[in-house]
C-alpha cells in the first residue's frame, strides 16, 4: 500500500483547566494514496481531533505524524502553516465561508498564498466553481446560496490550491439527505475521477457508505476498519 | 496589494458599524487640519517677520502707549538706521463681524519701513498729500470691492472724535498696496497718523509702538537694551523685543494657540483611541471563526496580524484623507483671518502619521489576539 498518511503510537492530551484528559490513545492508522476514509464513531471518541492531526490544524502529544512523506508533527506553526496551504483543503461543517466576498472570492482566498497573478487566481477559481458545478454563481455571496450550494463552494475552495489531501469534518452535517447525497456524490467523483484522497469525518452511516473504508473510533482508540460497497464500485 | 480586495470587504463587514467610526475619525481629522492649519498659520506669521526690525513696547503692557516724543531719542541711539510707528485703531466696516486691521501711520515712514509693502509712488505722494486718505491692501479692497476715490466710514470700538463725540471715522482711499511674498498682509488698512492725532479725543502726542529697523541684525540685542536703557526709570518705560517675539506675543493676547491646539487635540485622541480601539476589538471578535478559517487554509499568525493590522490603517488612513481633504476644501475660507490660501502640507502630512499611529494603537491588541488564536479552538467555538 502506498500510505500517504502515517500515524505511529499517536497520543493527543487537552488540558482544561487543573485537568488533562487523554483524547487519543495510542493510535496507529495508515491511509492509502486515493482513499476515500470515512471516521466514524460515537461523540467524544476522537474522530475531529483525529482528523485535526492529519489535516494539520493540531500537533499530538506524543508519536508521530507523517503526510506524503513528511513528518509534520515537528514543525513550527508558520511551517506548519505554509504546509497546510501546500497540501491540505479543509470542507467543514457550517462551511465557513466569508460571508463578505462572493464565492469566487471565496474560492480564491488560498490561492492569496501563491504567486499566481490575479488573472490566474480568476481562472482557477472559476474553474473550480465549474467541477462543483457552481460557475454561474460566481458572483454570490453566500447568503445569496443554499446550504448544498455553500458547500459546494467550501468544497471548490478546498479543492482550488490542488491540494494533497481534502479533510472533512461532517460535510453533510447542515444538509438535507438528498442535498448532503449530492455533496457525497461530488466528493465520490472528487475521489474517483480526480484521484483526491479524502479523509471524511461523519457520525452518519448513510454518508460513509460513499467512502472506500470506514474507521471506525471509540473512546480514543481505533476500534476497526471495514471496506464499504464503493470499494468494489 | 492582493490582499486589498479581501481587506476592503473585511471593512465594511458591518457597514453601519464602519461608517460611523469612519464618520468620528473623519470628523477628528478634520478638526486636526483646521485647528493645525491656524497653529500653522500663526507660527508662519512669526516666521516671516524679519530679523533687521526692533519693536518697541511700554514695558507695562503692548496696549500702553507711548509718547511720540520718544522716536526723536530711538532715531539718535548708534545702530538704529530708521524708526515709525504704529497704533491699534480697532475698527470695523458697517457691522461688527466685518473687523478690519486699521492702523493711524506716517505714510512715508511706514512704507518705507515696510519695502514688502508695494505701493505706487504716485499712491504713496497721494497718501502724504490727503490728510483723510486711506491705504489698503489689494485682498481688503477686492473682499469688500474698494477701489481708489472710494469713501470707506470705520468704526472704532477704541477711539471717539473730540469734534462730535463720534466713533466713526470717514476715509478716502487714495492707494492700495499689495505684499507679493505674502498675501496675507494684504488685509490691513491704514490711514495718517497727523490727522488722527489731531481729531482724537484722547491720547495724542502718543503712539501704540514704534517700528526700528537696525543697520546690523546681529547687533539686535545690543541696540533693543541700549533702547531700552534710554528710558529706563522713566516714566514711559520700553521693551525692545524682535519682530518675531512681537508677534507671538501679541498672538499670545488670543491664548497660547499651540498650547490649546494641542490640547483639543490630545483629547480628541485619547477619547477616539477608545472608540476605534473598542470598535477594531469587536470586529475581529466576532471574526474569530473567519480568522481560524484563514489560518487553516494556511495563514500564518504574522500574516493575520499584518491583515488586522492593515485593516486598521485601511480605515484610519481613509478617514484621515477625508477629514483633511474637507478641512483643505474648508481652509481657503479663513484666508481673510489667518493669510493662507490652503492648508499647509506639513500639517496633511503630520494628519496622515497621526493616522496610522492611530491605526497602529488602536490595531495592535485584536491584531496580537488575531496572531495568538488557536484554530481547534476557535473552531470549536472555545
Amino acid at each position: 500500500m502506498n500510505a500517504i498518511v502515517t500515524l505511529q503510537n499517536v497520543t493527543k492530551r487537552y488540558t482544561r483547566g487543573k485537568q488533562t484528559v487523554e483524547v487519543l490513545h495510542g493510535i496507529d492508522l495508515e491511509i492509502a494514496q486515493g482513499d476515500f476514509v470515512a471516521l466514524m464513531g460515537p461523540s467524544g471518541s476522537g474522530k475531529t481531533t483525529l482528523l485535526n492531526l492529519i489535516g494539520g490544524l493540531d500537533q499530538p502529544s506524543t508519536g508521530s505524524v507523517a503526510v506524503a512523506g513528511e513528518r509534520i508533527d515537528s514543525l513550527s506553526g508558520s511551517r506548519l502553516a505554509k504546509w497546510r496551504a501546500r497540501h491540505i483543503g479543509f470542507v467543514f461543517q457550517f462551511y465557513n465561508l466569508m460571508p463578505m466576498l462572493t464565492a469566487q472570492r471565496n474560492v480564491e482566498l488560498p490561492l492569496l498564498l501563491t504567486s499566481l497573478s490575479a488573472s490566474q487566481r480568476k481562472r482557477n477559481a472559476e474553474a473550480a466553481l465549474a467541477v462543483v458545478g457552481l460557475a454561474e454563481r460566481a458572483r454570490h455571496k453566500p447568503n445569496e446560496l443554499s446550504g448544498g450550494q455553500a458547500q459546494r463552494v467550501a468544497i471548490a475552495r478546498a479543492l482550488v490550491a490542488d491540494p494533497t489531501l481534502l479533510v472533512c469534518d461532517e460535510p453533510t452535517g447542515d444538509l438535507d439527505r438528498s442535498t448532503a447525497d449530492e455533496i457525497l456524490n461530488l466528493l465520490q467523483v472528487l475521489n474517483r475521477e480526480h484521484g483526491k484522497t479524502i479523509v471524511m469525518v461523519t457520525h452518519d452511516p448513510k454518508a460513509a457508505e460513499f467512502a472506500t473504508h470506514q474507521l471506525h473510533l471509540d473512546k480514543g482508540k481505533l476500534v476497526g476498519t471495514t471496506a464499504t460497497s464503493a470499494t468494489a464500485a | 496589494m492582493k490582499f486589498l480586495p479581501l481587506l476592503w470587504a473585511s471593512l465594511w463587514r458591518k457597514k453601519t458599524r464602519t461608517i460611523f467610526t469612519l464618520l468620528s475619525i473623519v470628523a477628528a481629522f478634520l478638526l486636526f487640519g483646521m485647528l493645525q492649519g491656524v497653529n500653522a498659520a500663526f507660527e508662519r506669521t512669526a516666521d516671516l517677520a524679519n530679523v533687521n526690525r526692533l519693536v518697541v513696547v511700554s514695558k507695562i503692557s503692548f496696549t500702553e502707549s507711548l509718547p511720540y516724543s520718544q522716536m526723536q531719542q530711538i532715531a539718535a541711539v548708534d545702530g538704529v538706521d530708521a524708526v515709525s510707528f504704529n497704533s491699534w485703531f480697532g475698527a470695523y466696516f458697517q457691522d461688527p463681524k466685518n473687523f478690519i486691521f486699521s492702523f493711524p501711520v506716517d505714510p512715508r515712514r511706514h512704507f518705507d519701513m515696510y519695502p514688502e509693502f508695494k505701493l505706487p509712488e504716485d499712491q504713496l505722494q497721494a497718501f502724504e498729500r490727503n490728510r483723510g486718505g486711506a491705504v489698503v491692501g489689494a485682498a481688503l479692497a477686492t473682499k469688500y470691492g474698494w477701489k481708489i476715490g472710494d469713501r470707506i466710514p470705520l468704526h472704532s470700538t477704541i477711539w471717539t472724535r473730540k469734534d462730535n463725540g463720534s466713533s466713526d471715522w470717514n476715509f478716502e482711499i487714495v492707494g492700495i498696496y499689495t505684499v507679493p511674498t505674502d498675501v496675507g498682509q494684504e488685509n490691513q488698512f491704514f490711514f495718517q497718523h497727523e490727522n488722527f492725532d489731531e481729531a482724537r479725543a484722547f491720547g495724542r502726542g502718543r503712539v501704540g509702538w514704534y517700528i526700528v529697523r537696525i543697520k546690523d541684525a546681529n547687533q539686535a540685542a545690543q541696540v533693543g537694551a541700549a533702547i531700552d536703557a534710554l528710558f529706563a526709570n522713566s516714566t514711559d518705560e520700553t521693551k525692545a523685543q524682535s519682530e518675531k517675539e512681537f508677534q507671538m506675543s501679541f498672538l499670545k493676547q488670543l491664548g497660547d494657540i499651540n498650547y490649546i491646539v494641542t490640547r483639543i487635540l490630545i483629547a480628541v485622541f485619547v477619547a477616539l483611541l477608545f472608540a476605534t480601539g473598542s470598535t477594531m476589538m469587536q470586529s475581529v471578535r466576532e471574526r474569530i471563526p473567519e480568522l481560524a478559517v484563514l489560518k487553516t487554509l494556511g495563514f500564518s499568525d504574522a500574516r493575520v496580524l499584518t491583515l488586522v493590522l492593515g485593516e486598521s490603517v485601511l480605515l484610519c488612513v481613509l478617514s484621515a484623507c477625508l477629514g483633511l481633504g474637507i478641512a483643505a476644501l474648508l481652509f481657503p475660507a479663513l484666508k481673510d483671518v489667518l493669510g493662507l490660501v490652503r492648508l499647509p502640507g506639513e500639517v496633511v502630512a503630520g494628519g496622515l502619521i497621526a493616522a496610522v499611529l492611530l491605526a497602529l494603537i488602536t490595531g495592535l491588541p485584536p491584531a496580537l489576539r488575531a496572531r495568538s488564536l488557536n484554530i481547534v479552538d476557535a473552531l470549536a467555538g472555545r
